[in-house]
């Protein structure tokens, strides 16, 4: 209903705005003076700077100093938190489900990367610096992850976080088991309940187990002639062996807790559950496993799965022991997870500290990546971000964003550039290729529509199954 | 399983011990805790009586703010405001110290009561009737007074939505309603209160073809389409006109041949005389200018539902005063070179070009708790933090005709109030009381029911 397709604009457009990001200098001194600092890991300081070298936070203390030709930012009066990670997104990739088989092991987002998504640079805005790029979830075993931090501007080989441990997409429920998406034309696919679904992860560990023993009996010479390599079967071995983190979207308590008991068959550990809004009912089970649990705040009640979510979900994850993060699965919502992270206190009274980790040390915990990111701490990435205001108010918007030392976002500059890029747009609209056919112009190139929603479960989003 | 808001036992789950700590050590509050546990349950609408809210900061939105004032519930009404009050010997105390008295939040632009669960339970959904010309589907005769998304909507301080139909050109009737009520009589504060229409726009979009994907029609065709859909709605204005004049003759002159009533057509008399405004829905500033420029020419009340490029349209808006009801706060801008806060900042251009908005949700049902962070992102960008509240209470209000009733804390409206710890657009301000028609509500939802059921699980 609120979709507009937007039938106007030149691509080139979209080029013109990768400029934004190309003023970052990676290796530039940057001092931050006298700020509030929220550290997400060892309370608050005020009245404080944070010394920024090589793209690692350097020093943090009072009245630090820094060489010539440094940087500096005066940031009294204003607030600096870790950068957010978000431990569920598919910004930037032009494809989010391999739809053909419910078992898609083999493929992987790093694959489909696009660093121009215009949608990076807004998660920027918001403080997002670090995220998980998940497949949808129309399959029961989606695909390989990619962790990446968004440097927007720069090669797409810049985005992957290098030391970051491997991952798969699993889903259960509602989306892998078909039901609220069909393709006009394409029949039904196995599974079509969450019988199914658990039989069809069983299945793949199973193929998966004897896959392994064939690898394992051909390197102790057992056998003379090795197997044939298998793709699909690959990545579901360095599951079974811990290598490779499992991240599984479902909703309801007992399939997750399915999930988990498969896992432990299997004699592996679930790295997240992902969305996991009835995750509260089984937080006993949840804790005892050491798995996290990665979730909307309070987003609820748009299907059937998510009618029994409640915004005391966090709080009571947290309160069993439970890592718990905050996640957007949305571009829109990427936006504002300081807000999300924020209502965790109203709900339930998470401590303020315990509810910004939510948004930044815990996601980079269940990722493993919480040895470079995810708080201020010296010898981390300078992932940083300055806020007008305390992070969880309302008012409060991101005024710079940084990455390893490079500003990405900058808000100040962002809203200097405004008049050029009315400009730019103006020439280009007065080319003879972007005239309008009432001026006497040709059809318009019409850019395809942007997923507004991309949460995995949204009417038109990824998960679509489309 | 509900209980009564004044629960200690849940108050320590929920709250933590900061605020546990303001509770213990605020005596009258423990002794209003006590009296009110009395009874075991409380009515899910609520309760009536006479209520004093004392030492609280009173955000009255229509005038300034008194700093430490009283606010007293009648029959009720706000019966008085202010820094001096005399208090009926009867009247249920609330100690305010260091709380804030605000009106309830009106949402203008929901689908509230008309949808439980929106994909995958069509069984539940009740928003978009199908055909083209629904003017006489109404929202009030479809709005769930039961839904769950009710009380979970007014424990975060919003107490009246417009609720509005979706389907076809035009869509049906919207109702304005209060979150409280057994029946949809009840509830209403308007029953019938907009006829909605989804303006035509220029749309490429040619369905889809099975294997294909996606397919896409010339431009020029769709603005043929476009104006078709114009013309037809146009066609049905004046239909509903000659229809009305000939019943109104057939009333003064019964020998005159009998109109019989058409059911299609009847509802558009009190629009087509201009009695109720028609809400278009459109986005773009051309469509916002087509909107502007079909009222006009149909001398129509209007509204624009949606509105992300009404600032740009604001002279038409101005000089016909066509008020927004603007719904894209938690939207992506659409075009990729839009500024990345292009749509945080529209209401505050809207604010500085002197159209009438309010803002809005938009949502079906599960999000509507969301509208005071959507008043408050555009408090971030560029709304003073007052016009940011008003844009989600007295400015409904007005555009919804009902600023005699409700809206602001004055004498003689209706006691649709909100007590918090904080600023009511901040995500972490908790709501202690809440009061809807002058009924004190238990803050209990769904939610808390389902918290209550597993906190204990070991």
């Amino acid at each position: 209903m609120k979709r507009i397709t937007a039938y106007f604009v030149s691509l080139l457009l979209v080029l013109g705005n990768l400029q934004f990001a190309a003023f970052g200098q990676a290796n530039k001194e940057l001092l931050i003076k006298n700020a509030t600092v929220l550290t997400a890991i060892h309370g608050t300081l005020e009245n404080t700077d944070i010394l920024v070298r090589n793209g690692k936070i350097a020093k943090i203390g009072k009245n630090l100093s820094a060489g010539s030709g440094a940087e500096i930012i005066d940031a009294t009066g204003k607030f600096v938190t870790p950068g957010i990670v978000d431990c569920h997104s598919h910004t930037m990739i032009d494809a989010i489900n391999e739809g053909s088989l419910s078992v898609t092991s083999m493929t992987g987002t790093r694959d489909v990367l696009n660093p121009t998504d215009i949608a990076i640079y807004r998660a920027l805005a918001g403080g997002v610096t670090s995220a998980n790029i998940l497949h949808g979830s129309a399959n029961s075993i989606g695909g390989k992850n990619t962790v990446v931090k968004f440097k927007y501007g720069h090669p797409v080989e810049d985005f992957p976080i290098p030391d970051a441990p491997p991952g798969i997409k699993f889903a259960m429920g509602e989306n892998p088991k078909g039901t609220n998406f069909s393709r006009p034309g394409v029949p039904p696919r196995y599974p079509r309940t969450r019988m199914g679904v658990i039989e069809t992860m069983r299945d793949a560990f199973l193929r998966a187990r004897d896959y392994k023993r064939a690898w394992d009996d051909y390197k102790a010479g057992k056998t003379k002639v090795p197997p044939r390599r298998d793709l699909e079967l690959e990545p579901l071995v360095e599951v079974i062996e811990g290598k490779r983190l499992v991240h599984a979207h479902g909703y309801r308590s007992d399939e997750h807790l399915n999930l988990m008991l498969l896992a432990d068959e299997f004699g592996f550990k679930i790295a997240t559950l992902q969305h996991g809004l009835e995750a509260y009912k089984i937080a006993p089970e949840i804790a005892k496993r050491g798995t996290g649990v990665s979730i909307f705040t309070d987003s609820w009640g748009y299907k059937l799965e998510a009618y029994d979510a409640i915004p005391y979900n966090a709080y009571l994850l947290w309160k069993a022991g439970v890592v718990v993060s905050i996640n957007s699965d949305s571009d829109e919502r990427m936006r504002r997870l300081n807000l999300d992270a924020a209502k965790v206190e109203k709900y339930g009274g998470v401590p303020e500290e315990e509810a910004l980790k939510m948004i930044t040390l815990n996601p980079a915990k269940q990722l493993g990546i919480d040895k470079r990111t995810g708080s201020i701490e010296v010898g981390k990435d300078a992932d940083l971000l300055i806020w007008s205001a305390h992070p969880f108010s309302v008012y409060s918007r991101v005024e710079r964003t940084i990455i390893e030392g490079e500003t990405f976002f900058d808000r100040a500059k962002d809203i200097q550039k405004r008049a050029d890029l009315a400009k730019e747009r103006e020439a280009l609209e007065k080319l003879d290729v972007n005239k309008p056919p009432a001026a006497g112009g040709t059809q318009p190139r019409i850019p395809s529509e942007h997923r507004l929603e991309e949460r995995d479960d949204a009417e038109f989003g990824d998960g679509g199954n489309q | 399983m509900r209980f009564g808001i004044f629960d200690l036992g849940f108050l320590i789950g929920i709250m933590g011990k900061k605020i546990l700590f303001t509770l213990v050590v605020c005596v009258s509050c423990v002794a209003l805790a006590a009296a009110q546990n009395d009874g075991s349950e409380q009515d899910q609408n609520g309760r009536a009586g006479t209520f004093v809210i004392t030492n609280a900061r009173i955000v009255t939105v229509s005038g300034a703010t008194i700093d430490n004032g009283t606010v007293l519930i009648q029959n009720g009404k706000i019966a008085a405001v202010g820094a001096n009050v005399s208090v009926p010997a009867n009247a249920e105390k609330i100690d305010g110290k260091g709380l804030s008295v605000f009106p309830g939040m009106i949402d203008a632009g929901t689908n509230l009561g008309l949808s439980e669960i929106g994909l995958g339970v069509p069984g539940s959904v009740d928003v978009a009737e199908t055909g083209d010309q629904n003017a006489n589907a109404k929202a009030f005769k479809g709005i769930n007074p039961h839904s769950t998304h009710i009380n979970i909507t007014r424990v975060n301080g919003i107490t009246t939505v417009m609720s509005y139909p979706t389907g076809g050109l035009i869509a049906g009737e919207a109702a304005v309603i209060d979150l409280s009520g057994s029946t949809q009589a009840e509830m209403a504060l308007v029953p019938e209160f907009g006829l909605v229409i989804n303006f035509p726009r220029i749309s490429t979009f040619g369905g889809f073809t099975p294997g294909v994907g996606r397919q896409t029609i010339e431009f020029s065709e769709a603005v043929k389409r476009r104006d078709a859909q114009l013309d037809d709605l146009k066609k049905v204005f004046r239909e509903a006109e000659n229809y009305a004049r000939a019943r109104e003759a057939g009333d003064k002159d019964k020998a005159l041949p009998y109109t019989p009533v058409n059911i299609k057509l009847e509802p558009l008399v009190p629009y087509i005389r201009g009695q109720r405004p028609v809400i278009f829905t459109a986005e773009r500033e051309r469509d916002i200018r087509g909107v502007v420029k079909f009222a006009s020419e149909l001398k129509l009340k209007a509204i624009i539902l949606g509105g992300q490029d009404a600032w740009k349209a604001a002279d038409d808006l101005k000089k016909n005063n066509i008020a927004v009801i603007y719904t894209n706060i938690y939207n992506l801008p659409v075009q990729d070179d839009d500024a990345y806060d292009y749509l945080f900042e529209a209401p505050s251009k809207m604010q500085q070009a002197g159209v009438k908005f309010a803002i809005s949700t938009g949502n079906d049902g599960p999000e509507i708790r969301d509208l005071p962070y959507h008043a408050g992102l555009a408090g971030a960008f560029g709304l003073s933090k007052e016009d940011a509240l008003r844009s989600v209470t007295l400015y409904p209000a007005q555009i919804l005709g009902i600023s005699d009733k409700v809206g602001s804390i004055d004498v003689g409206k209706m006691a649709n109030i909100v007590v918090a710890d904080g600023d009511i657009l901040e995500p972490r301000t908790n709501i202690k009381y809440l009061f809807i028609d002058g009924k004190l509500m238990p803050l209990t939802s769904r939610h808390t029911d389902l918290f209550n059921s597993f906190k204990d699980r070991k």
